[in-house]
């Protein structure tokens, strides 16, 4: 038998940008998202019969994109806390708190020197109502599901107390000029998604803090007597998800030049169905950033579709509703064929 | 009284075969059943056992070959069949619905009802005479069973296999999950059974438990009945031992290694206590050695091991690991100070099963693979499949998914994970449950080299000649205290459960 003693790693850790990474990335989220690609591409074909040019042009693939930033963010911190096991409803009314208090006059006077300071208070917010949550569903055992359900009522009426119900205009004209800028073309809110994706992937799949997230989601206990520290990490998880809420706060003033304690009321449940839709386990153990990219994707095209045809918005809820249960029935079914595959 | 001169035979199998894609499951199983018997069926994992099972409760439909029961070649085109015919199963995975009374469940699917209403004393009663039948009539019938231990859940399944009219009760390892005292009890139920003409088709990797309660032996070796119907009064378990695992094995314990009287003391636990779990438990490992933790369930047994790794938090007493006092209550300086434990529930306290080998033989040791937060998963599985090379695990695919494993090495990948930290103090609740006989040999092989490398152990395990088998040395539990403390030669089993009498009367 081997000596047991401390191993040290004898090779190179893997690159980042290597092939072989590349490849993993394909098998890991597209690959195993392959239902969900071919559907977003009947979607586009849907789009390009029906609408024709004027959705094929990149004017509206943009346009897509950036319907499909703010929601991906606060989606992103969700899998997070979804891949763990746990549940974020409180990230919806959380968003609209965050920009309240980012564009509170107070706040707005004091940025005026150093426009980033909106930001910092944005997801400042964020950490902050996430720690709460956190801290009482880790250390307090209240089930998420209620803790963060009396979080979506409070945080709601806490945005209206300070904004006392009034749309707050933005004024601040650097943070105006900042988000109004377009490098290569591209909104600096599409920019943020698209960079958001890619860290969250790399802190995922390839960081201690993503194995422990996916450890306690397959299974806390073993996690803890393996010396995993659960708790805290748990505390870590829902302060990320509110820090992603309060960056999704400030994409979302940054188009509506507003902080109102109306924004990103039910986002929870559209990021919920997002990153359920990529496959992420609602019982935890297994997440995917592709996989939470392409469920927004999809959902921000299906809304643009119909746009673009004038059709109603109910009419889009109940293909919404039929897309979110397709796409779990066929989930399960691969994970079926999967699992008794594998079985000897 | 039922069993007559010439029993005849109630149920015959005969070259029964059946495969699942390319694997082939039954390669041809003959034997025969009597009315009132127990027919245990024994073999390691892999051997047929469930799939036999299966077929004959009718999950699954044999390729070829014939089942007769009663003397007529049958079909059993499903469960229902099987119960109509008078085979009921009780799987390992009890059936019974928590949230309902122990009547609801009895009569779960064909109620005693008038259009749709349930007569609820009727179905009491009936409930009850069934219960009394197996010697639980004091169990109330509205009683819900989720309020019930694993064995009286048992029971319940049982009287539901009772409300129909059998003639063959399966039993899948209903042992697995119950201690001695409760094993007695289900043997007194099969006892009940038999001499009402009922026969039992017993499933167990406990060889003991065979002597006491079986009639007749089927082994099953690679799908095959490698033999069917040994007496078991006249079949030596050497014998069992040697037909399933198709080797010659002289002895089931590794032999003790001599303990270096200089072998420094690793742990130390000093007047611990936990409540009113345990109190007052003070014991020494020395590396090298191991110490075994015999008693009954609720003993507080298991709870010593949870407070000594710091799962519990301790009211009192000092646990100190290689001259380090641990903190109370912390797993994580357990761990960092080289301390593992694996859980009495290996599935659910110990692994993820979903996720690949490499990351459960891992899970406490990524982050020292780890370059500062970066993950580096070539050297885990490097050390992974080193690991199950060392540990005779085949095929070594440290990214094969846990699930589809047995027992047996699953427990291997506790292990491992253990050895890839490098434990010096090794916690084992419950080593080898659900484990079989073959693996159970070379994971008492395994323990047993760790020891003589300088490991000290602490072994916990309901099978109380696991305990004295496997170590050195015995505390004897009853009550949450340390009644005793004998070398393991020095005991056997019989002397510890006079040791727990005693002590749970003084």
């Amino acid at each position: 038998m081997s000596e047991p003693t401390t191993i040290t790693p004898a090779h190179e850790p893997v690159a980042a940008g290597n092939p072989n990474a590349a490849r993993r990335f394909f098998s890991s989220a597209a690959g195993r998202n392959i239902g969900l690609v071919i559907a977003l591409l009947v979607l586009i074909v849907v789009g390009a019969v029906t609408a024709g040019e004027d959705f094929l042009s990149l004017k509206n693939m943009l346009v897509i994109l950036r319907l499909a930033s703010v929601i991906g963010v606060v989606a992103i911190g969700v899998t997070f806390v979804i891949t763990a096991g746990g549940i974020d409803l409180s990230v919806g009314s959380l968003l609209g708190l965050c920009s309240v208090v980012a564009s509170v006059t107070a706040v707005q006077t004091a940025a005026s020197g150093f426009w980033p300071l909106m930001i910092i208070v944005a997801v400042a917010v964020g950490l902050a109502v996430g720690f709460i949550n956190g801290w009482i569903i880790a250390y307090g055992k209240v089930v998420a599901f209620m803790a963060t359900l009396a979080m979506l009522v409070a945080a709601r009426g806490a945005a209206e107390l300070i904004s006392q119900r009034k749309t707050l205009i933005v004024t601040n004209d650097g943070f105006k000029d900042f988000f109004r800028t377009e490098p290569l073309g591209i909104s600096i809110v599409v920019w943020i998604f698209a960079i958001a994706a890619v860290a969250a992937w790399f802190l995922l799949n390839r960081t201690t803090f993503g194995r422990r997230t996916v450890a306690i989601g397959g299974n806390a206990t073993a996690a803890r007597l393996a010396g995993v520290k659960v708790k805290r990490h748990t505390l870590y998880l829902y302060m990320l998800s509110g820090a992603a809420a309060g960056v999704a706060g400030i994409m979302l003033m940054s188009r509506t030049t507003a902080g109102t304690s109306t924004h990103g009321q039910l986002y929870e449940l559209d990021a919920i169905a997002a990153v359920v839709v990529g496959g992420t386990l609602l019982i935890g153990g297994r997440g995917t950033i592709g996989g939470t990219v392409l469920g927004v994707l999809l959902f921000s095209t299906l809304t643009n579709v119909f746009t673009q045809n004038n059709l109603s918005t109910s009419v889009q809820l109940v293909a919404k509703g039929v897309i979110i249960v397709v796409a779990v029935l066929l989930q399960q079914r691969f994970a079926n064929r999967e699992g008794s595959a594998t079985t000897t | 009284m039922l069993k007559d001169e010439h029993p005849q035979s109630l149920l015959e199998v005969s070259g029964l075969t059946k495969h699942f894609g390319g694997a082939q499951a039954l390669r041809g199983v003959d034997f025969d059943v009597r009315a009132g018997e127990v027919h245990c069926v024994l073999g390691q994992n892999g051997a047929g056992k469930s799939t036999l099972i299966k077929t004959l409760s009718g999950a699954h439909q044999p390729d070829s070959g014939e089942i007769a029961w009663q003397g007529n070649v049958v079909t059993i085109a499903n469960p229902v069949a099987a119960i109509q015919l008078g085979i009921a199963t009780m799987y390992q995975e009890l059936d019974v619905v928590d949230g309902l009374s122990i009547a609801e469940n009895i009569f779960l699917g064909h109620e005693h009802a008038t259009a749709g209403l349930v007569r609820g004393r009727e179905t009491k009663n009936a409930a009850r005479a069934l219960m009394t039948r197996l010697g639980h009539g004091d169990l109330s019938p509205s009683r819900e069973v989720g309020t019930l231990s694993p064995a009286n859940k048992q029971i319940v399944s049982m009287a539901r296999a009772l409300s129909h009219d059998i003639k063959l009760m399966i039993m899948d390892e209903p042992s697995a999950v119950l201690d001695s005292q409760e094993v007695n009890n289900l043997f007194r139920v099969v006892k009940e059974l038999t001499s009402q003409g009922i026969a039992v088709i017993y499933i167990s990797h406990r060889l003991e438990e065979i002597e006491r309660i079986g009639d007749r032996i089927t082994v099953l070796k690679d799908g095959r009945s490698e033999a069917a119907g040994l007496a078991v009064k006249s079949t030596p378990t050497r014998e069992l031992i040697a037909l399933m695992t198709g080797t010659d094995i002289d002895h089931v314990f590794p032999p003790r290694v001599p303990l270096d009287p200089a072998a420094p003391v690793l742990l130390e636990v000093d007047s611990l206590a936990a409540g009113s779990r345990f109190r007052d438990v003070s014991f020494s490992v020395r590396a090298g050695e191991i110490v075994g933790l015999a008693g009954l369930v609720g003993s507080g047994r298991s709870e010593i091991l949870e407070t000594i790794y710091g799962e519990r938090t301790a009211t009192a007493g000092t646990v100190t690991l290689a001259g380090f006092k641990l903190k109370a209550g912390s797993v994580t300086t357990a761990v960092n100070h080289d301390m593992g434990l694996s859980p009495e529930e290996r599935k659910t306290q110990g692994l993820m099963l979903e996720e690949p080998i490499y990351r459960n033989a891992t899970l406490s040791t990524f982050t020292r693979f780890a370059r500062g937060a970066l993950l580096n998963e070539r050297a885990e599985r490097e050390a992974t499949s080193e690991q199950m090379r060392a540990l005779e695990l085949r095929p070594a695919e440290p990214n094969r998914i846990t699930r589809t494993l047995s027992g047996g090495n699953q427990q291997k990948i506790m292990l491992a994970r253990w050895l890839i930290h490098g434990t010096k103090v090794l916690l084992l609740d419950e080593p080898t449950r659900g484990v079989d006989v073959g693996a159970r040999m070379e994971i008492y092989g395994l323990i047993r080299r760790l020891a003589a490398e300088g490991t000290a152990i602490v072994v916990v395990s309901s099978e109380i000649d696991e305990v004295i088998g496997l170590a050195d040395r015995v505390l004897v539990i009853a009550d949450g205290n340390v009644v005793a403390e004998r070398n393991a030669t020095e005991i056997d089993e019989h002397g510890v459960l006079d040791l727990v009498m005693k002590g749970s009367a003084a």
